[in-house]
């Protein structure tokens, strides 16, 4: 495993912007993101509603053209790529949506939506040879038996399995990287550890990459631990690296309250956790940030002069693979530690 | 059940005929309107074409001869039946697939690309809809007093699309933006392929009954036309047939009665034909409604 870190990011966001222009003023949703997505790694993108992981991952799938910056696909810019390498791209990068009830086109069948790829791009020859790969990729997706369910319409299914079509759809097209936009937080929770778990093994035993968008950090402990968390806020990065250090050790004001909402259901544990008290817990409008770390209005650490001043860059601490937006935490903990790098 | 899913996977024409014979009025509908095919379509290689006039036998009363008695000139009007029912049926089908063919692409693609052609659309939607059809078919019906059937289909057909098309664009509209049309891009299927293929069979039901109301808004029409007299009066029309009882009186006269009601008939019974069968259809179209 260590190795493959090492190995070319199959998926690349760099300086990643998007502003929409709306009459009340440009939104900016996304600002300046940089994120890889490596072979048979997972790459979480957690954050609350509204802060852009939706329109980061909408950018990573070419649905959307950032406004400004770079996403590549194995180092060609996505936006400019002739069609043959777009096609390529098209087939390599696949996109999971939340909602599996909009997600699947309800006049046609399972094995219709499966195949629809296949077949337009003569991947496929007869259609002995289709329902034979459906029924292959449904029982990927552990949808078994798989002859019973080719023939019928998403109505007749349930959400989880709605979902596992969707899935299996993505992976008809034997996809390099996998773009899962929430695409658990619509199920049930016993669903969502089974979803959860064929995905896994997806990445470890095809080495699917994945980019994976949730707001439910459990679920990207749970997914991601071999792999990194990048969180958002308000369109940036503020805290990213390994799982098991953003989950024990979180750094970043922002990533210690999200991580202290998360529930304890050990009822002795709850009451020792300390939670975060936020100054508030008003979002600022994307229309009229403020002014310096867009987190200053909201921050237990916010320091006057400091914080409200200049934006925080992004940068490497601690001399390990982390990097944090902070000025305060950078100031107090990184200085210090950095020299042992 | 398991028979019935087994016998769907057939293709397209079977899931048809499950959904029209699902629904015990939509199968009594398409009963009637293929019954009334048959009498027209097949009908006429079963009648004596040559119809004489007969002035010693006009107006005769129902008989084992003159099975719907005969008219004002002497013919026998169940054959005038027979014979005049293919023409409204033809030119009522050709003007409605000229109509929802054109409002199915423009309006489909309209939506779907938006941009200068979708401009283009709406610009020749909105004039197409300020002519009024049946004021231009009475104007050049009586204009030119002869023109064809064939005209009269191409008239109502190229009129009456702007409807239909901003309906669909509309719906096109909003389906676009769905996720399942977003997936569907994703795999590079094509516009075409999208549009065609991924929505459109999403308003099937909604185009299908659409095509069967402009089937019979241009049946109305030509017989509007033909008793109006403003179409020539030597076909074979039913509307025409209509028209001439009402010039000779045929209601004042009870045994004259067959040849104005025997086509009254027959349109009425066919438009109760063509709507019971829209019901089916909706429900043969729609995968939600075809489990019932």
């Amino acid at each position: 495993m260590p190795e493959q870190t090492e190995s070319a990011p199959l998926l690349e966001l760099s300086k990643c912007e998007q502003i929409f222009r709306t009459k009340r003023g440009d939104v900016r949703a996304v600002a300046g993101v940089d994120l890889e997505v490596r072979p048979g790694k997972v790459l979480c993108l957690v954050g609350e509603s509204g802060c852009g992981k939706t329109t980061t991952a909408r950018a990573a799938a070419g649905l959307t053209r950032p406004t400004a910056g770079w996403v590549r696909y194995k180092g060609e810019d996505v936006n400019t790529m002739d069609s043959a390498s777009r096609q390529a791209f098209r087939e390599a990068v696949q996109y999971i949506h939340q909602d599996p009830y909009a997600s699947l086109n309800p006049v046609r069948t399972v094995y219709s939506t499966v195949t629809a790829g296949l077949r337009r791009h003569k991947l496929v020859k007869t259609r002995t040879e289709a329902r034979a790969k459906a029924a292959e990729l449904l029982e990927l997706v552990d949808l078994t038996p798989a002859e019973s369910y080719l023939d019928k319409y998403p109505h007749q299914l349930s959400g989880g399995q709605r979902q596992r079509v969707a899935i299996a759809r993505a992976l008809a097209m034997g996809p390099q990287v996998l773009i899962a936009d929430e695409s658990t937080s619509m199920l049930d929770v016993s669903i969502r550890v089974s979803l959860l778990n064929t995905l896994g093994r997806l990445r470890d035993d095809l080495d699917v990459g994945f980019l994976f968008i949730t707001h439910d950090l459990a679920v990207a402990k749970y997914f991601a631990w071999d792999g990194e968390i990048a969180v958002m806020y308000l369109g940036e990065i503020v805290e990213q690296g390994p799982t098991p250090q953003i989950i024990n050790d979180p750094q970043h004001p922002y990533t210690k309250a999200l991580i202290s909402a998360v529930c304890e259901p050990d009822p002795r544990l709850a009451r020792e956790k300390k939670t975060v008290r936020l100054r508030s817990s008003e979002i600022p409008s994307l229309t009229a940030l403020p002014s310096g770390c867009t987190f200053h209005p909201r921050c237990p650490l916010f320091e006057p002069g400091l914080c409200d001043a200049s934006a925080p860059p992004l940068s490497l601490i601690n001399g390990d693979a982390r990097r944090l937006a902070c000025h305060v935490v950078a100031r107090d903990h990184g200085p210090a530690r950095a020299g042992a790098n | 059940m398991s028979t019935k899913t087994k016998k769907g996977t057939g293709g397209t024409l079977s899931v048809l005929w499950q959904g029209i014979t699902r629904s015990p009025s939509g199968f009594t509908g398409m009963c009637i309107v293929v019954a009334i095919l048959a009498f027209v379509f097949l009908g006429r290689f079963l009648v004596d074409h040559d119809n004489p006039t007969d002035p010693d036998a006009l107006w005769l009363p129902m008989s084992g001869e003159h099975w719907l008695g005969t008219n004002f000139e002497g013919k026998d009007t169940f054959t005038k039946l027979v014979l005049g029912g293919a023409e409204p049926i033809w030119v009522g089908a050709l003007a409605a697939a000229i109509t929802v063919v054109v409002a199915v692409i423009l309006g489909a693609l309209a939506g779907y690309l938006r941009g200068r052609f979708d401009d283009i659309v709406l610009q020749a939607t909105d004039i197409t809809m300020t002519i009024p059809f049946i004021t231009v078919l009475i104007i050049v019906a009586s204009y030119f007093r002869n023109i064809s059937p064939l005209m009269v289909a191409l008239i109502i057909g190229l009129l009456t699309w702007p409807f239909l098309t901003r309906s669909i664009r509309a719906q096109v509209l909003t389906l676009k933006e769905r996720e399942f049309i977003e997936a569907a891009k994703l795999q590079n299927l094509g516009t075409t392929r999208v549009v065609f293929v991924d929505i459109l069979p999403n308003m099937a039901g909604y185009i299908f009954i659409n095509f069967i109301i402009a089937v019979t808004n241009a049946i109305y029409a030509i017989v509007g036309l033909y008793l109006l007299g403003l179409l020539p009066s030597t076909a074979e029309n039913w509307g025409l047939m209509i028209q001439q009882a009402w010039q000779n009186s045929a209601y004042l006269l009870p045994r004259a009665l067959p040849f104005l009601l025997a086509p009254l008939a027959m349109i009425a019974l066919f438009q109760v034909g063509l709507v019971l069968v829209t019901r089916s259809l909706e429900q043969a179209l729609n995968p939600r409604l075809r489990e019932r």
